[in-house]
């Protein structure tokens, strides 16, 4: 085998305002080899893959092809250095036709300008013959499944001659026979001389396809070995162990009584969620993304359906069929997407925040606007909004703010649990710990609290017990006294699976 | 710091007022060009001339800040007025008559609602499909004939109540009802919401479906009163009448400010969204000018209101943390 360096990577930085994603970035991929990125949520692989794939441009640092400097400004130049990325959300048009799709951007043409057809499926048909896949160059995308698409664009990069591949989580979609094949097409292209760079936190994939594994953490390399020079444990070690920066502490809340108990939930991306939570409690889920997480939390608050499973609210079976039954029950979600779920932007901070109780302050036929002025009044400064006037529309208002908002919009329906999905992503410092203040008052109120986190350190700081998910189920739970990163992440990688959870 | 604080107050004043001082400016341009715009008469005839178009323009209102509109709500009129008056010259009696034109434009509505929530149609489909029956259903009633000697019916469009033209009176009530119901109601303030960011509000607890049936009910009343009033202002059942009304109602509405993309509109503003267009259609009628030259000119002024609109939100998102977020949100995909 050859192994000369096809790509490197070299003292890479890049910064975001307030972030620094990416910080000095070694590593180098040999010809003919898989190299895989493993790294938690936010450790800056996303970022690497998309300044290498010319979507982002570094701000130091280089990137060398066959040991030459490049200078990668878009994606289209990217591949025409033979650089391919195969991103985890696929895009594509369900309607086009395979052959359409195959071709995109650069459709042949006759002499006269018209694009080519006859030509387009001749080389279709060559294609798919070459990589041994049985389709018709006539089927929709629509019919096709994720792998199959993900195929295509394998095929899309071979017959670009690309010889980097990126393919960014491929497995999140797929079934385990499907990741057979694909894996099976990996180790071909392998052997063709294609360098795959494979991004991933599984760990059982990991193991099998790479040839080296790159280890990030908070936008920094932690360590490049050969597979057999890594062992599972020394990889989570890796992983783990970012530092949060909140000096918070939280004192310690004894539980009251059990507020909530979900048993057997199952709906179609997670299984048998069995969980409780009680009175001043707060109750962690973590998880690599994709796990299930923001699911399940959807479906107990009524926004998606769920198949089966048992609901109990303070000791009362209950049916959640819409976000209405939930708030009811006195139910609340602080949901992972401020933007799309939360605000209503154009709006003011004053109808946001009552937008959920609103029969609090119309009644009788008419609006009490001054019951509605004292009650925003009251709860924006205990949640210390930061705002020129109520007035004032939510849009206007800083990320942390507007969380705040919408915190503020639950508390006004005087909730008893309280689903809080990544209260602090997008926020800053100063923010986050207000977050973290508000959150632990309410525990101290005898809230029964729900907080699912990407960010480790976070859940370890706030929470009395921690679900595990992975892919769709529980895999572990905690108690405070046995929290670490590198146990919370063996669960979520699904290497160890806690015996007895699932009848918990 | 103050002048910071000024120039945000007045811009504030400008972006929430600027379209009554257009209409200001407008009545008095008009008033220096003609003195007999501003006789009592002449602006009695205005109120009465608008009366029929604002009053769509508020049921029209209502569903674009909800992130909606009806195109079919000139041809449910058509429908309405000829089966009211018709079923009034059957009975003989002008609150039959003014009950048929309400159900009438309640059900077609019930109709877009339906195809909209339920089915997931564009409302702009929908409503286009609806328009299309509407106006068949009235031709196919009256086989394409206009129906004549409509006896006391013409009160409802020709009478005055202390010399002002009952249009006008129905025009104000129907204001002082849609004011009250976007600022005083949970309708209300769910329109909002939903038109905002309809995901949130799904997620905050509102029933959007049924909130956005409640809007076409809402406008199904108020097309059945401007069919009881138009065809009583033009003295008979006309099948083909008000044809282009839904296009003069979401000028008035978009032209007073009412956003396209949601969330955004009042009545207030729509009420001089259409006197501004009848103060010019007015002036420009007593100036003799040329009809076509009139209908460019309207068109102009619709796109005017719009660039204004598109100018004033992209000034409000920059000028405020907007471009922060943005950066912000491409931070939280690439990490």
């Amino acid at each position: 085998m050859d192994l000369d360096i096809k790509l490197r990577v070299s003292n890479v930085e890049k910064s975001f305002p307030g972030v620094k994603a990416l910080n000095n970035i070694n590593f180098a991929v040999k010809k003919g080899t898989v190299h895989v990125i493993c790294g938690e949520n936010g450790a800056g692989k996303s970022t690497l893959m998309k300044i290498i794939n010319g979507i982002y441009k570094q701000d130091s640092g280089q990137i060398l092809i066959d040991e030459k400097v490049v200078d990668i400004r878009n994606p289209i130049q990217a591949k025409s250095l033979g650089i391919y990325m195969i991103f985890q959300e696929l895009n594509y048009v369900p309607e086009m036709t395979i052959e359409e799709s195959l071709f995109i951007g650069s459709w042949p043409r006759d002499r006269y300008g018209r694009v080519n057809w006859k030509e387009i499926r001749k080389h279709t048909k060559e294609l798919l013959e070459k990589e041994n896949l049985n389709y018709d160059p006539k089927t929709k995308l629509k019919e096709l499944s994720i792998s199959d698409i993900q195929m295509l664009e394998i095929i899309k990069a071979v017959s670009n001659n690309s010889d980097i591949l990126i393919m960014d989580e491929p497995t999140s979609a797929i079934t385990q026979n499907e990741i057979e094949v694909l894996f099976g097409k990996i180790n071909e292209l392998k052997k063709r001389g294609t360098s795959i760079i494979y991004i991933s936190h599984k760990m059982d994939e990991i193991f099998r396809i790479a040839d080296e594994i790159t280890v990030l953490r908070d936008g920094c390399v932690v360590d490049t070995r050969p597979r057999d020079a890594y062992d599972l444990e020394t990889v989570i070690t890796q992983m783990v162990g970012r530092k949060l920066e909140s000096g918070f502490t939280k004192e310690k809340i004894e539980p009251g009584e059990k507020v909530l108990q979900v048993k057997g939930l199952t709906a179609e991306r997670f299984e048998n969620i069995s969980f409780d939570v009680h009175e001043g409690e707060i109750v962690g889920f973590a998880g690599l993304m994709g796990a299930g997480r923001t699911e399940v939390m959807r479906a107990l608050f009524g926004l998606d359906p769920y198949w089966s499973g048992e609901i109990t609210i303070k000791g009362e079976k209950v049916e959640i069929n819409n976000v209405n039954d939930s708030i009811n029950k006195k139910m609340v979600m602080l949901s992972e997407d401020r933007r799309r779920y939360g605000i209503i932007p154009v709006r003011s901070v004053k109808e946001n925040v009552t937008l959920s109780s609103l029969k609090k302050f119309i009644y009788s036929g008419r609006l009490h606007a001054d019951e509605e002025n004292r009650k925003v009044d009251e709860v924006c400064k205990s949640m210390n909004v930061k705002t020129p006037d109520y007035e004032t529309t939510a849009e206007a208002l800083s990320g942390g703010n507007q969380q705040k908002v919408i915190l503020a919009k639950w508390m006004v329906t005087d909730p008893d649990i309280l689903i809080m999905d990544e209260p602090t992503r997008g926020i800053d410092v100063g923010a986050k710990s207000e977050i973290y203040k508000l959150m632990a008052a309410l525990a101290k109120q005898g809230k029964a609290l729900v907080m699912v986190s990407s960010e480790l350190p976070e859940l370890i700081m706030m929470c009395d017990r921690i679900y595990v998910m992975a892919k769709g189920k529980i895999t572990g739970v905690l108690n405070r006294d046995e929290f670490t990163q590198e146990k919370i992440m063996a669960y979520a990688t699904a290497v160890k699976r806690q015996k007895g959870v699932d009848i918990a | 710091m103050s002048t910071d604080n000024k120039s945000k107050l007045w811009s504030d004043i400008r972006s929430k007022y600027s379209i009554y001082f257009v209409l200001t400016a407008l009545f008095i341009i008009s008033w220096m060009a003609n003195e007999n715009f501003v006789s009592a008469e002449n602006l009695k005839n205005i109120s009465a001339q608008i009366s029929v178009g604002t009053i769509l323009a508020f049921g029209q209102t209502v569903l674009i800040i909800s992130g909606m509109l009806d195109l079919s709500s000139g041809s449910v009129l058509a429908l309405a007025g000829v089966l009211s008056i018709s079923s009034y010259k059957m009975t003989g009696s002008l609150l039959i008559a003014f009950i048929v034109a309400i159900v009438v434009g309640v059900v077609c509505n019930i109709l877009n609602g339906i195809m909209i929530t339920k089915f997931k149609t564009p409302p702009f489909i929908a409503t286009l499909a609806m328009m299309t029956m509407a106006r068949g259903a009235a031709l196919m009633y009256t086989n394409g004939q206009n129906i004549y000697q409509i006896g006391n019916y013409i009160i409802f469009g020709q009478g005055r109540i202390m010399g002002i033209p009952a249009p006008a009176i129905f025009m104000i009530i129907v204001l002082l009802i849609t004011w009250y119901i976007l600022r005083n109601t949970v309708f209300g303030r769910s329109i909002y919401a939903i038109g905002g960011n309809e995901e949130a509000a799904n997620a905050s607890g509102i029933n959007v479906e049924r909130i956005k049936m409640k809007a076409f009910v809402y406008n199904g009343i108020l097309v059945g009163i401007a069919g009881v009033l138009f065809m009583s202002r033009v003295n008979g059942g006309m099948p083909n009448g008000a044809q282009g009304y839904e296009f003069k109602a979401l000028t008035a509405a978009v032209i007073g400010g009412t956003s396209f993309t949601g969330g955004i509109g009042t009545a207030g503003g729509t009420l001089a969204g259409a006197f501004i267009v009848g103060f010019l259609d007015n002036i420009m009628v007593l100036a003799g000018v040329n009809s076509y030259l009139q209908q460019i000119v309207r068109g102009a002024i619709i796109a005017l209101a719009v660039i204004y609109d598109i100018q004033a939100k992209t000034v409000r998102t920059k000028r405020k943390h907007g471009f922060a977020e943005v950066k912000q949100s491409n931070i939280e995909k690439s990490i």
